[in-house]
């Protein structure tokens, strides 16, 4: 499954590294980030529980990049 | 230009904090204090201008981010004070470094809010509410997502076509320049398909719309755009894995810098000179920060995309934008796309009457067919529904058609039917479908009919050589005389005719496989709906999106909205000067970046150089990508 969020962020290169970060977030297939657009679209693994893993990725992006937000 | 009231609020208290640290600074300039006290006074513009860095660099301690910007900043600057505290009281430097930083940042949040505004404004097709008639005559504003299908909305002047529908009364013209490009408007009248996005520009038309909102043209254009920065090219790709490397090189480096050198020099009893060497390593992390880089190329991107879809071409990803700057081989279908894909009345020969008598007694005989050819007979004679009596329309299967007009037998069809009733027809040497004409059974001569090219099409490939695209093929089922026909009216190098689809896909097959290397990119332009199969095989679909054809959308990587052939060549050029510009961007960056690192390490480069890689880089590379937005 496919869902795209709208984020907050300031940097171009903070944006790739949310990018990274959710990647590597558990229960995600795949993600991307476009900072033009500020948007962001995860690829959920299957089975995943969509609310449970976009607050592990809130987390994980807070994590290396403080100043950002995605809006769930 | 840079205006207050385009900034929000974040920019605005950024804006506020470099002015007053600049001042101050200047301030400080003349006061003659000395020692620590001098250090307490420069520690104020020093926290004013850095301390939301300091905060989330201590954040990025807490988190184990190594590499994070604020960080490597905040330690830069720091140890820039700290030296100056132990030897020169020279604190400007280390504050300017922290007050450009920011000026950066601030532009560089500015130029990509104002080209995201630019762009949406510039797609500001998406109407956000439906005016539906209630059972009073009075008009109801609604959210056009509860629009179901089937409902009579009403647009009035003014405003935007919130979903696609029929019109089912009155007349108007729309403006269709936000999704074509095109500055002309369209007329509508009762029956006309229109599309969501189009502007009403003067009567009040109700249209029963055909498609929910979601799945109407506007919607879906606006979520094509949105998604093509989501498909990154190469060159993004690669800017993102360089910076990823390229900080911790250059951190380690510093380390590196910073302890190396003086135990070198102290083993062989030299003078350490740690001072030296750790300023110049903290040079090295001032020019650490890849943002320069990261952003203009997306940016770059961005610019371009939008540029394309003012002029009517949607191209669905910056990997798109990249294969089709380096396209070498564009291969045509015909009909549709180089052709009107419509007939139309291109010569009359009669034997003795008139032009006009033969084609008012053509278009007589014609007046209840639904046949296109019909209908290009009754196009071609205006005045058809005139007083003219007629009566006894006899369809004959394979032949034509004949009927009485005003007493007279006129019998219009090929030469099959002239031969069934005797008349002796002459044949022509036009190409296209000949209408022979027959009246009282004495042949009176015939009508040609074809298909003929788009305005554009013959400027089209005239501009795509001179824009340096090698060869031109056309594709087409059609037969070999129509085809050469057309081919070398528009001076196209290669005809190929009579092809089924499977045949136009092995054909562009073999042309994939023939070519010398994978990067002379081979585009196929079709007109969307047959050629769906071609246009993904090509390494780029380009498709006539035809007003909101959906198959065209889905299909092609490319869609040009207006379905003007000289739309490749516009496209091919702005996706050529984004590259171009993306490149640039590339190289001065790095370029830039490692002459200061060297000169750095040499100790030829100061802190105001690496501020200069950083902030004066990042700056001029933001203005050159959004150079990409004017074609």
């Amino acid at each position: 499954m496919k869902k795209s969020y709208k984020i907050e962020v300031d940097c171009a290169n903070c944006a790739n590294k949310m990018e990274e970060a959710a990647k590597k977030t558990a229960g995600v297939a795949d993600a991307s980030v476009n900072f033009m657009a500020l948007k962001m679209k995860v690829e959920f693994e299957e089975g995943a529980d969509v609310d449970k893993v976009m607050k592990d990725v809130l987390a994980n992006c807070k994590k290396v990049e403080d100043d950002c937000e995605i809006f769930l | 230009m840079i205006r207050v009231e385009t900034m929000n609020k974040k920019q605005k208290k950024n804006l506020i904090r470099i002015i007053i640290t600049s001042v101050i600074l200047v301030g400080l300039h003349f006061v003659p204090a000395k020692g620590l006290v001098r250090f307490g006074l420069y520690l104020i513009p020093y926290l004013i201008i850095g301390y939301d860095i300091l905060i989330k660099a201590f954040k990025g301690i807490k988190n184990r981010q190594a590499f994070d910007e604020s960080l490597l900043m905040a330690i830069a600057t720091i140890g820039a004070i700290a030296l100056a505290l132990y030897s020169s009281g020279d604190y400007v430097e280390a504050i300017a470094v922290m007050l450009f930083y920011q000026v950066g940042e601030w532009f560089q949040s500015y130029a990509v809010g104002r080209s995201r505004k630019s762009i949406s404004d510039l797609m500001d097709i998406a109407p956000d509410y439906a005016n539906i008639e209630g059972e009073d005559g009075e008009l109801e504003e609604v959210d056009p997502d509860d629009v179901e299908i089937g409902t009579v909305i009403v647009v009035k002047p003014g405003e935007k076509v919130p979903i696609d529908g029929v019109v089912v009364e009155g007349h108007s013209s729309l403006d269709t320049a936000a999704l074509t490009g095109e500055s002309l408007p369209r007329d509508v009248v009762e029956g006309s398909e229109v599309i969501s996005g189009c502007i009403n520009l003067n009567g009040l038309i109700k249209v029963r719309t055909t498609k929910e909102f979601g799945e109407s043209t506007a919607s879906k254009v606006l979520e094509l755009i949105e998604d093509a920065g989501s498909r990154k090219s190469k060159s993004e790709n690669f800017i993102t894995k360089f910076a990823r490397v390229y900080t911790p090189i250059v951190v380690y480096a510093a380390i590196g810098l910073a302890i190396v050198p003086p135990l070198v020099s102290m083993a062989f009893g030299l003078n350490a000179n740690w001072g030296s060497w750790i300023y110049r390593a903290l040079t090295f992390l001032i020019v650490s920060c890849p943002c320069a880089l990261v952003i203009s190329i997306p940016l770059s991107f961005f610019a371009g995309l939008g540029a394309a879809s003012k002029k009517g071409v949607l191209v669905k990803g910056s990997n798109y934008m990249e294969t089709l700057s380096n396209t070498r081989t564009v291969v045509f279908d015909k009909t549709g796309t180089l052709t009107k894909g419509s007939f139309t009345v291109t010569a009359v020969h009669p034997e003795e009457l008139d032009e006009e008598e033969l084609l008012h007694m053509a278009a007589h005989v014609e007046r209840y067919s639904s046949h296109p050819i019909a209908q290009s007979l009754r196009d071609a004679y205006a005045h058809e529904k005139d007083d003219c009596s007629v009566e006894n329309i006899e369809e004959v299967a394979g032949h034509g058609i004949k009927a009485t007009i005003n007493g007279k037998t006129v019998c219009v069809g090929n030469s099959k039917m002239m031969e069934s009733i005797g008349a002796d027809w002459k044949p022509c040497h036009h190409v296209g479908t000949i209408i022979h004409v027959a009246i009282d059974g004495r042949y009176e001569g015939h009508i040609v009919i074809s298909d003929v090219p788009k305005e554009g099409s013959k400027e089209a490939i005239a501009s795509l050589k001179k824009n340096g695209i090698r060869q031109t093929v056309m594709l087409t089922g059609d037969s070999k005389e129509v085809a050469d026909h057309v081919g070398s009216e528009l001076g196209l190098d290669i005809i190929k005719s009579q092809l089924l689809p499977q045949d136009k896909v092995s054909e562009v097959e073999r042309m994939l496989d023939d070519r010398d290397s994978e990067k002379e990119i081979l585009a196929f332009v079709g007109d969307g709906i047959n050629d769906a199969p071609v246009l993904s095989r090509a390494d780029i679909g380009i498709a006539m999106g035809g007003l909101g054809s959906d198959a065209a959308i889905e299909a092609a990587d490319v869609v040009l909205m207006d379905d003007d052939p000289r739309k490749i060549v516009t496209a091919i050029r702005i996706s050529r000067k984004c590259l171009r510009i993306v490149k640039e961007n590339i190289w001065f960056a790095i370029g830039v970046k490692v002459l200061v690192l060297i000169l750095g390490a040499l100790g030829f480069a100061n802190m105001w150089a690496a501020i200069f890689a950083d902030v004066g880089v990042t700056v001029i590379a933001v203005i050159n990508a959004i150079r990409c937005m004017k074609i």
